[in-house]
């Protein structure tokens, strides 16, 4: 049998360009568009759509609940984030966890990963992803908090608003926390339900744990995120807090990121 | 001479060197070193559990190899720039998400490789998907479908190397024959294709070389007809038994069927045993093709290569 290998020289090579040579040169693939293919395809499911309505919803639902039901003398921007809280809180890490794990369980990873071989680049592209969803959740929760402040307002009913900018940037960065702890034991566990119920279940395990030895409570600021947050969104960050707020967001953000890019980066991808 | 022959000069668009991967104790691919020139369809051809897989995923950056390596175009594959555009790679039919459509699961693919939109329209009309079903959700797809789908994404990026595993799994004959028209197109027109397969028809059908592995390693490689040339001489004569006595003497092979004698021996080299010894010839032709069947059991099956398999050879052609 003979080489074949110039095109030109098969009788049939009329049948249609050379390969590689309908496209123009490739070039390469910038991390914005791996970062907005990574939010698009947060969203492009149901699983994912609906995340981000159910989240948006509730938080909608206990902030007018809260405004029509609630025992507070007035109705201002801060109670409102604080009704809705619950949800965001709970439901935030839940997007991080699966921009994280999503195509690990479903091997669409294989493609993801063929397409990019540099996974350090799309563990990037993922958490910024996670944090880009996130926040725009958190900004438009905070958005409806104005609405429903406003509407009460309109209703004549006693309201206000109450949060300077640095305290709603302080909800933002907590809630961004949130998500990206999702995200970091997304790429931790590298499964969904087991990431989703370590992180839920974290902040009770720590008030446990602390609770056993005067010692272990004196430590708690420093580990526990649940709470360390706490002075941003009163606007009361001194240089112990935040340094609470470093110890705690390395421990349960950087320390579970950085082990869960060594797996994704060192894993075999099947 | 053939395309899958031992690694060799830059020309070879898929080069694999002492490739091998071990899960412990297991070694799933044992020191597999072929190249794979342009213009080729080379089929990678072993039972379940062989090691295809395997090293299609080394090959593609997804496993890192326990040593050798694998090369893409002389580069290994992690350093390719947008690598999707020089090879179209499918791995596993069954890999998309469920809940999205075939539509989106193209688009996220033309985005990624920073292709035109238009293009994903015309890779589904490559694959024959219409607008309708690239409109439904990836779950209701039956897996013909979903090769389709996996062939669309595949192309999408104008490459010049396909690697693709099991694609005719779950194809129907029509399938078969329409995907070895798209496979031998891309290939004339200087394309290079692996693809692997569990099944014989399937290669026989669609590719042209061929690598057998099996237990990891390299069983035989070279062209459809190289291994599939008659390893045996039909030979009828006045004297067959003389015959036969001489021929086992040069160590060939011989079984005695009711027609004459089958004879692991070329045409040339019985034809001058019997001249030598006077004997009439009354017949002497090539035994049957092998079939790739054949061939394939008699590769893989344990250990068992003391010999060529004997044929009844009834009707030689």
């Amino acid at each position: 049998m003979t080489t074949i290998s110039a095109p030109s020289a098969s009788p049939t090579a009329s049948r249609g360009p050379q390969v590689g040579s309908f496209l123009p040169p490739p070039g390469p693939v910038p991390l914005t568009r791996l970062v907005g293919l990574e939010v698009r395809k947060m969203v492009d499911t149901l699983a994912g759509r609906w995340l981000v309505i159910v989240t948006l919803a509730l938080a909608l639902v206990l902030m007018v609940a809260f405004a029509i039901f609630g025992e507070a003398p007035e109705v201002t921007v801060g109670t409102s984030l604080g009704a809705a809280g619950g949800p965001l809180g709970i439901l935030l890490p839940v997007l991080g966890i699966m921009a994280a794990t999503a195509e690990w369980s479903q091997r669409a990873g294989l493609v993801t990963f063929a397409l990019e071989p540099r996974r350090g680049r799309i563990v990037l592209a993922r958490v910024v992803a996670g944090l880009v969803l996130g926040v725009a959740v958190v900004v438009v929760s905070v958005a409806l908090a104005y609405l429903v402040t406003a509407a009460t307002g309109l209703l004549g009913r006693p309201s206000g608003y109450d949060m300077s900018a640095a305290q709603l940037a302080g909800f933002v960065v907590v809630m961004a926390l949130s998500v990206l702890q999702g995200v970091a034991f997304g790429f931790l566990f590298l499964n969904t339900p087991v990431a989703i119920v370590a992180v839920l279940a974290l902040p009770s395990v720590i008030a446990v744990a602390t609770q056993f030895s005067e010692r272990m409570a004196e430590v708690a600021p420093w580990v526990d995120l649940s709470r360390s947050g706490a002075p941003l969104l009163e606007g009361t960050l001194t240089w112990t807090t935040a340094g609470q707020l470093a110890t705690s967001s390395l421990l349960w953000i950087g320390l579970p990121l950085a082990i869960g890019t060594w797996r994704v980066l060192r894993s075999e991808v099947k | 001479m053939c395309g899958v022959c031992a690694a060799r000069d830059g020309g070879d668009m898929i080069t694999t060197e002492r490739l091998t991967k071990t899960y412990g104790p297991v070694t799933a691919v044992d020191d597999v070193s072929f190249a794979v020139e342009p213009g080729r369809v080379v089929g990678f051809l072993g039972p379940n559990g062989a090691g295809k897989s395997t090293a299609m995923r080394m090959m593609t950056g997804l496993t890192p190899p326990t040593s050798g390596r694998a090369l893409i175009a002389g580069r290994p594959y992690a350093e390719l720039t947008n690598p999707g555009r020089l090879v179209g790679v499918m791995l596993d039919a069954s890999a998309q998400h469920p809940g999205r459509t075939g539509l989106e699961t193209l688009r996220l693919v033309a985005i990624h490789l920073g292709v035109p939109r238009s293009r994903v329209e015309e890779m589904l009309e490559l694959v024959g998907l219409t607008a309708d079903e690239a409109s439904r959700r990836v779950r209701g797809y039956s897996l013909g479908m979903r090769q389709r789908l996996g062939l669309a994404a595949a192309f999408m990026g104008d490459p010049q190397v396909l690697i693709l595993d099991e694609p005719a799994n779950g194809l129907d004959p029509q399938g078969i024959h329409w995907m070895r028209g798209l496979l031998r197109d891309f290939a004339e027109r200087g394309g290079t294709v692996l693809l692997s397969s569990h099944l014989l028809h399937e290669i026989e059908a669609i590719a042209d070389e061929l690598i057998v592995i099996g237990r990891g390693r390299i069983i035989a490689e070279g062209s459809l007809d190289d291994l599939l040339a008659p390893t045996t001489t039909f030979v009828r004569s006045l004297d067959d038994r003389t015959l036969a006595a001489a021929l086992v003497e040069t160590g060939a092979e011989v079984t005695t069927t009711p027609a004459g004698l089958s004879v692991t021996a070329d045409a040339e080299t019985v034809g001058r045993l019997a001249l030598a010894h006077g004997i009439v010839l009354l017949r002497l032709s090539h035994g049957e093709r092998a079939g790739l069947e054949e061939l394939f059991l008699t590769l893989t099956t344990d250990q068992d290569r003391a010999g060529p398999v004997a044929r009844p050879t009834g009707a030689a052609a």
